[in-house]
């Protein structure tokens, strides 16, 4: 077990650079997630951790060792591939014994502890198949396992179940969720989609364009988003933004509509509101020109735009609300749920 | 219902077709079906008279000591030569995999022995090994060998087999280094963080991975060192000396052309012929078929 720290981590391929000054603690036996759109170099963060690319500037530390010169053999870690990287000529079992093979293992140790990651796993009626002989969740399992036999210090994943299907995938969630708890290993998991992130993480690393946005808590990335990027990638629907003008304690925004803020700032601002935070209020000053709404069954989404405005807006009402297209519909948020980001950089302001 | 696309009859496809039946009659079917004629004929040297005698040159060969010697000289040949020309493909493709710049120059580079002409490649050598002239006898006399393909049968072999093997690597690495980058980047590094190493990753992983194309190559080689040879064989030794490096087909030639028993040589080629067959016949039947891990 161990802790894992990254000093401001560079990658550059060439001229690019394509992470830039990534920092952050991860503490021992910590899950943390790090999500973000593709391309913000969220596998480059991790194969760099990894081993597998070399790091331009900067250190990574596992335990209080910095590993930066270590093959990624010496560095005591397991990775899950998101395309599994079994070795298909080799069974189930052989898959998993590989690596304590190599660790010139005794063979009957070898044998039991993969039997024990197989009964978690419950793959042990499939030990002498060979992977291509597995479906998609079966094989995941098996990367699960090959990872876990060898009892390392750092699991890595890399978005390990985005060729599941739907359900499979929430259901592989939590079982990924409580066999880490189990073991009890550090772990990173890399995924662009927030949900995953949020249900599984200890805590999450934001990343978008090879910057850390923010690094938290799913509540505090969700109550308190440091950057706009942050506000509009958590949260489904996303969260809603208007152009406004802060003077004074008062919001000004759309066509000469206000609302109260306990926020002291000043000037241009974008004011953000969650769809779920929006209350269904006909003296609210947030009128909305209906377009569609979407029922889900246990709330219905209501799709317009700001009246007098092209801003789109979402709000989220519980249960099956009727609203005509082309009608308007008054709303009134909390003023604690208001969140005030600067129009200029999109960075959080803060009461 | 599967409905089917009906093409309008015309003329038009079998002209399009024609060219490649026309030389295929011309230069494959009825030299082939003349080469089994005469091998049931035995003609005097002058060609005054033919008899046809069944499979009296077969039979004839079978107990031919110098043919049967031909014979194994042949299979020694073809596997050393297959051997040597895919292991040093086998490793210049495992060193090409891990190169990232420049690959493509290196790539060039190693293609062009392909491209050179056996005649042409087998006189490189020659003036090479050449016992006067050449920069390797020279070389070798440092370490005591005295280089003489001219009188040393075995040297002249081994002189043959390096000509014909370096011809063929390039083909081979072609090859290699497709079916080495066919596979997927991340199981090797599975592999690393496994905790294997270089070699270690090439033997317990690339060098299964890409054992159909290892078998694929070894019919292809076998071809190579039976047939297309004669070219590198007849401009480096002529067979010689004392038909030290006589294979196959340089005997049909030999036979033939210059010892003149058209029947003789005709019969060998049949053999040849179904020699080629059924090296074909096994790559079909084992290569093509999706190989299972
Ligand atoms: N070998 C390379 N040479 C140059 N640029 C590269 C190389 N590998 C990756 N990049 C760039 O680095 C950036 C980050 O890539 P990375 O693979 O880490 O993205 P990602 O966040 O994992 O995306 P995804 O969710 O699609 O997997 C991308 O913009 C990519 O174009
Ligand atoms: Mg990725």
């Amino acid at each position: 077990m161990a802790s894992i720290t990254m000093k401001d981590l560079v990658k550059a391929y060439g001229n690019v650079e394509v992470l830039h000054h990534v920092a952050g603690e991860i503490e021992d036996g910590e899950l943390i997630v790090i999500v973000g759109p593709s391309g913000c170099g969220k596998s480059t963060l991790l194969r760099m951790i990894a081993g597998l690319e070399t790091i331009t500037s900067g250190d990574v530390k596992i335990g209080d060792k910095i590993v930066n010169d270590l093959e990624p053999a010496e560095r005591d870690i397991a990775m899950v591939f998101q395309n599994y990287a079994l070795y298909p000529h080799m069974s189930v079992r052989e898959n998993m014994a590989y690596g304590l093979k190599i660790r010139k293992i005794a063979k009957d140790e070898i044998e039991q502890r993969v039997q024990e990651a197989a009964d978690i796993l419950e793959i042990r009626e499939y030990l002498d198949r060979k992977p291509r002989q597995l479906s998609g969740g079966q094989r995941q399992r098996v990367a699960m396992g090959r990872a876990i036999v060898r009892n390392p210090q750092v699991f890595l994943f890399d978005e390990p179940l985005s060729n599941l299907d739907a359900k499979l995938r929430v259901q592989m969630r939590l079982e990924i969720r409580k066999l880490q708890q189990r073991l009890g290993v550090t772990s990173i998991y890399v995924t662009h989609d927030q949900v995953e992130a949020m249900t599984l993480g200890d805590r999450l690393m934001v990343l978008n364009g090879g910057y850390v946005e923010q690094f938290g808590t799913p509540i505090e990335l969700y109550n308190r988003p440091a950057t706009l990027f942050v506000a509009g990638f958590i949260g489904s629907p996303s969260m809603n933004f208007l152009p406004a003008t802060a003077d004074s304690g008062i919001l000004k925004f759309g066509k000469a509509a206000s609302i109260p803020s306990a926020n002291h700032a000043a000037g241009a601002v974008t004011l953000g509101i969650r769809p779920e935070h929006l209350v269904h209020d006909d003296a609210g000053p947030i009128k909305i020109t209906v377009q569609m709404s979407e029922h889900l069954g246990a709330n219905t989404l209501i799709h317009g735009v700001l009246e007098g405005t092209d801003t789109d807006f979402v709000a989220s009402m519980l249960g099956h609300v009727t609203a005509d297209p082309g009608s308007t519909m008054s709303f009134s948020a909390l003023t604690e749920n208001l969140h005030i980001f600067d129009a200029a950089s999109g960075k959080r302001i803060e009461g | 219902m599967l409905k089917r696309v009906h093409f309008p009859t015309s003329l038009l496809p079998y002209l399009l077709v024609a060219p490649q039946v026309i030389i295929t009659l011309i230069f494959f079917i009825w030299p082939a079906s003349q080469a089994v004629y005469q091998s049931f004929l035995i003609e005097d040297a002058f060609g005054m008279s033919t008899e046809f005698v069944w499979f009296e040159n077969f039979t004839y060969l079978a107990t031919d000591e110098q043919y049967l010697g031909s014979f194994g000289r042949t299979i020694f040949f073809s596997v050393c030569v297959a051997f040597l020309s895919m292991s040093a493909a086998l490793i210049l493709a495992g060193f090409a995999d891990r190169i990232v710049r420049g690959a493509t120059t290196y790539r060039t580079l190693l293609i062009w022995p392909y491209a050179v002409a056996p005649v042409l490649a087998g006189a490189l050598w020659v003036f090479m090994f050449n016992p006067t002239l050449g920069i390797f006898p020279y070389i070798l006399e440092f370490i005591g060998v005295d280089w003489n393909h001219y009188l040393n049968g075995n040297q002249a072999m081994a002189l043959v087999i390096f000509a014909a093997a370096w011809k063929q690597i390039a083909y081979n690495f072609l090859f290699y280094l497709a079916a080495m980058q066919s596979i997927p980047r991340s199981l090797i590094e599975a592999a690393a963080i496994d905790g294997a190493g270089p070699v270690r990753r090439f033997w317990d992983h690339i060098f299964p991975l890409i054992s159909p194309t290892t078998f694929f190559l070894l019919v292809i080689n076998a071809v190579y060192a039976f047939f297309d040879t004669f070219g590198i064989i007849h401009a480096v030794t002529q067979g010689g000396p004392a038909n030290a490096t006589t294979i196959l087909v340089y005997k049909v030639y030999n036979d033939g052309f210059v010892g003149l028993d058209l029947g003789g040589s005709a019969a060998q080629s049949v053999i040849l012929m179904f020699l080629v067959i059924a090296m074909t016949v096994v790559q079909f039947r084992y290569v093509e078929r999706k190989v299972e891990y």
